[in-house]
């Protein structure tokens, strides 16, 4: 494919690390606003996408550092295993369980296994579109 | 109990590992478990002889009565005894037979997966349970007959195994259900216990057809006989175990547990009494026209199968005796005859019985047990085998009405041909003048010949003894009669007509076996007619048909093209809906126009107009874009009508959707119309179809509530249950979280599929 604009490349640089920062922030923030994993997910991807169409296919892998394949797999041990601290307590599988940790000078965090599940969302629909894009992106060349 | 079935396939699983260690002795120490399991069985076997029946129950899934129950009687304790008796010298024997072969350790694994099956489906109580183990058995033979899988015509045979035995299972399991219900238990225990006889019950005739049809396709009754003898494709330990002594058995087993609750019917006792006397001469009338080995042998034991099953449906107390009797006999003997068979093949190179004669020398063990073992087959005293066969006669001759008279007839005409069998599979081999074989005749190991001596043997020491096998034999008659037979098992039963037809058989089958050669060819020209109506004709035809509407559906629904997949899937469900709208009378409509926003109305008549230009554009990059149009008006609906999630999602989907076509458009080839003027006429009545029906469903839902809407409890409880304020989110990770794991595997597995699409093509282009 063709490098893309100077414009394009240069606004790219500034846009990928905020979109990706904006994406964490709408998956953190789902529980209580709009946002989660899904919607997250598909903002980092794009953001990501964006990134392969400015410069390449090659620059945005070397970018992504992890092959969207494996985030797949990771996705879904992440959400699979959140369910599994419920079983041990004898409860059913994915039944949420809430943590509240108090983290010196930053005040209280809640941790919670629908938190990991959402990471798990998250990753594998990342995984899913970038896998796709990207495929398709080198299958052009 | 549980710990002793579940042992067998943990074994199972690790018998790879363990015939590692152990190389050649691999057969001894896997068979010391069914040696175990053997011993553990006859623990059972004072309480059982004293009439009474045990049962273990563990819970499994107790809100579907579905638990791990297990009933130990004299019937299931017969089997259970044979199973785990005659599979210790399978397993031995196999370690030998099958030394040289690369795969051995792949089939322990399969052998002990099939007797913990087995053994499960004949203790199992719990209806269910032994319908699992049932298919279990049937997934096991279908591997074992076509172990050496590089071979077609043992694939074939294994598949023709499986699609009779399976496709029965298909209506037992139906048959079962109605059983249960009929019964109001799944317990067999409950149900043979249950006062009331089902006889009077609605259900009685569907569920005894179903039920049949499951046992005789599993036991090799007439017309499904014809599967059994193309397994001999299998490995000879399988035949020995699988087609002699159990998995055919298993209907046999069925039909036996329920003949105290389903029998005594005219219908039972007929259908019983005629298919198992047509198939038992069949089987035996088929036996001797072949001439490998093991093909004479497997039709004996259609012969065999089909004897129990017309003993069952006779059901007098004589019957039930006669029935246990001569289970017992069979297995041992066949057990016994095919491990021979296995050893002459071993020994010799050689399976056709017309080119084997003289190994009495090179021989003389398996000789000796070969002509113990036929002689059992045959009927003769002072074997076990004349035992059952006698009582058999005099049972046949017991039978109600008219088959008082027909079923003597045909066990007369099968015992006359048994008789030749034996002598052709006992004595041809061994005596006579010497021939030349493809291999240096030998003795074969001891592993092979400990499972025939034994079996041979006890077989003439129970026939000398019969007191031996009483208590056992008379307790299986118990739980097939339902009540005590009070009899006793004798070897000289004084001179009487089944002596005298005893007698007749042995003549007229001695004169039989002179003539073989003659009488073979003579039944060959004869049958050659038959032959083109066999079921087995019926079961090609079947399949053949099978694949050709296969063939013929795919072209017309499935011919990759998307328009077609569209059509058809759009025009069905259009179908469907309205179908139930005009079997429910039509519908209410409750939607008001009135309150609906200017804006509103502008975004729905942006939407429509984009939907037009979509379908009638000739540039595909307009159509994007106002497909775009499309999802951007539907995701302002969404925030309107205050969804904001879907809304984000919506426009995000939209945005990739963009992306992704970017990335295809300049690979598709140039726009052409493939639509004459008629077909975009049908198009556009089927979209208006499309689109008219589900608006209907939309205004038709909203007019009724079935139910009380879920979501006032997920607005309720999100905050304080799942700690969220977004119900949309909690919905997605807490309330159904299970849910969203699925919808994620499935993300998964689409994006490997569209990856690997992608992949191949790109690599077929280069290549």
């Amino acid at each position: 494919m063709m490098a893309g604009s100077l414009i394009l490349q240069t606004g790219t640089r500034l846009l990928l690390p905020l979109l990706l920062l904006f994406s964490v922030f709408l998956l953190l923030r789902g529980h209580d606003e709009p946002g989660g994993g899904f919607i997250a997910g598909l903002v980092a991807a794009m953001a990501f996408a964006l990134y392969m169409f400015a410069f390449d296919v090659y620059k945005a892998r070397a970018i992504l550092r992890i092959d969207p394949r494996n985030m797949l797999g990771i996705g879904l041990l992440l959400a699979t295993l959140s369910g599994v601290p419920a079983l041990l307590q004898g409860r059913a599988f994915l039944t949420s369980l809430w943590w509240d940790v108090e983290v010196p000078l930053f005040g209280e965090l809640k941790l919670s296994t629908p938190l990991v599940f959402d990471i798990g969302v998250y990753l594998v629909v990342i995984g899913t579109v970038l896998t796709i894009v990207l495929a398709l992106a080198e299958a052009e060349e | 109990m549980l710990f002793a079935i579940l042992s067998i396939f943990v074994v199972a699983a690790l018998a790879p590992v363990v015939h590692r260690a152990t190389g050649r002795h691999s057969g001894w120490v896997l068979a010391l478990l069914p040696a175990a399991l053997f011993v553990y069985f006859a623990s059972f076997l004072p309480a059982v002889v004293g009439g009474e029946s045990v049962r273990l129950a563990w819970q499994w899934m107790p809100g579907l009565d579905v638990q791990f129950s297990f009933l130990i009687d004299g019937l299931s304790l017969m089997f259970a005894l044979l199973i785990a008796g005659i599979g210790v010298f399978v397993v031995s024997y196999a370690g030998r037979y099958l030394e040289a072969h690369r795969d051995l350790g792949r089939f322990y694994v399969l052998i002990l997966s099939f007797m913990g099956s087995m053994l499960g489906l004949v203790l199992a109580d719990n209806i269910i349970l032994m319908f699992i183990f049932w298919e279990l058995t049937s997934i096991t033979s279908y591997l074992l007959i076509g172990y050496n899988h590089e071979d077609l015509k043992a694939r074939k045979a294994a598949l023709q195994g499986l699609i009779v035995t399976v496709g029965g299972g298909l209506a037992l399991l139906a048959g079962l259900v109605l059983l249960a219900m009929a019964a109001g238990s799944w317990e067999l225990s409950e149900i043979l216990a249950g006062e009331d006889s089902l006889h009077e019950h609605a259900l009685y005739l569907p569920l005894v057809i179903l039920i049949l049809l499951g046992t005789f396709t599993k036991s090799a009754q007439f017309p499904f006989h014809f599967w059994l003898p193309n397994a001999m494709a299998a490995p000879t330990p399988v035949s020995a175990y699988l087609h002699s002594a159990t998995m055919v058995k298993a209907g046999v087993y069925l039909m036996a547990r329920l003949n105290p609750e389903l029998g005594g019917t005219e219908l039972w006792t007929w259908t019983l009494g005629l298919f198992g006397a047509v198939t038992m001469f069949t089987g035996a009338w088929m036996a001797i026209q072949s001439t490998e080995i093991k093909k004479l042998l497997a039709y004996s034991t259609v012969m065999a199968l089909g004897t129990l099953t017309m003993l069952i449906g006779i059901g007098t107390p004589y019957a039930a005796m006669a029935g246990a009797a001569f289970l017992l006999a069979h297995s041992l003997y066949k057990g016994a005859l095919f491990m021979l068979a296995g050893s002459i093949d071993h020994g010799t190179g050689e399976k056709e019985v017309p080119n084997m004669g003289g190994l009495r020398h090179a021989m003389p063990l398996t000789a000796a047990f070969s002509v113990i073992a036929a002689l059992s087959l045959a009927g003769l005293p002072p074997l076990f085998g004349f035992v059952g066969k006698e009582l058999m006669l005099e049972a046949a001759l017991g039978a109600p009405d008219a088959l008082a008279v027909v079923l003597p007839l045909l066990a007369l005409g099968s015992a006359i041909l048994v008789v030749a069998v034996a002598a052709i599979v006992g004595l041809r081999p061994f005596f006579g003048a010497r021939r030349e074989f493809k291999r240096t005749p030998h003795e074969s190991p001891g592993a092979m010949l400990a499972g025939p001596a034994v079996l041979s043997v006890l077989g003439l020491v129970l026939g000398l003894f019969p007191a031996l096998a009483q208590p056992l034999v008379a307790a299986t008659a118990m739980s097939i009669h339902g009540a005590d037979p009070g009899m006793e098992l004798k070897l000289w039963h004084g001179i009487n007509l089944p002596l005298g037809m005893s007698l007749l058989s042995l003549a007229a089958g001695l004169v039989i076996y002179r003539f073989w050669d003659s009488v073979r060819a003579g039944i060959g020209r004869g049958m050659a007619p038959a032959m083109r109506i066999a079921p087995e004709r019926g079961y090609e035809r079947f399949m053949d048909g099978l694949v050709w509407f296969s063939d013929f559906q795919t072209r017309v629904l499935q011919n990759g093209h998307l328009r077609t997949y569209v059509m058809v899937t759009m025009l069905t469900t259009v179908a469907l809906v309205v179908g139930t709208f005009a079997a429910l009378g039509g519908f209410e409509v409750s939607v008001r126009f009135d309150d609906i926003l200017i804006h509103e109305w502008v975004i729905v008549a942006l939407v429509a107009l984009a939907a037009m230009f979509v379908a009638t554009t000739n540039s595909r990059l307009a159509a994007v874009a106002s497909l775009g149009i499309v999802g951007f008006g539907v995701a302002l609906i969404y925030v309107f009508f205050s969804a904001p999630d879907l809304g984000i999602t919506q426009v995000l989907v939209e945005t990739l959707t963009v992306i992704l076509l970017v990335l295809v458009l300049f690979r598709l080839p140039g726009f052409l119309k493939f639509s004459n003027p008629l077909t975009r006429v049908r198009d556009v009545i089927a979209s208006l179809a499309v689109g008219v029906t589900m608006t209907a469903v939309l205004m038709a839902t909203l007019g009724v509530q079935y139910f009380p809407a879920i979501s006032e409890y997920h607005i309720a409880e999100s905050e304080p249950s799942a700690y969220g304020r977004n119900i949309v989110n909690v919905i997605l990770v807490d309330f159904r979280a299970l849910d969203t794991l699925g919808e994620l595997f499935v993300l998964a597995l689409a994006a490997v599929g569209v990856y690997a699409m992608i992949k191949f093509r790109a690599e077929d282009r280069k290549s």
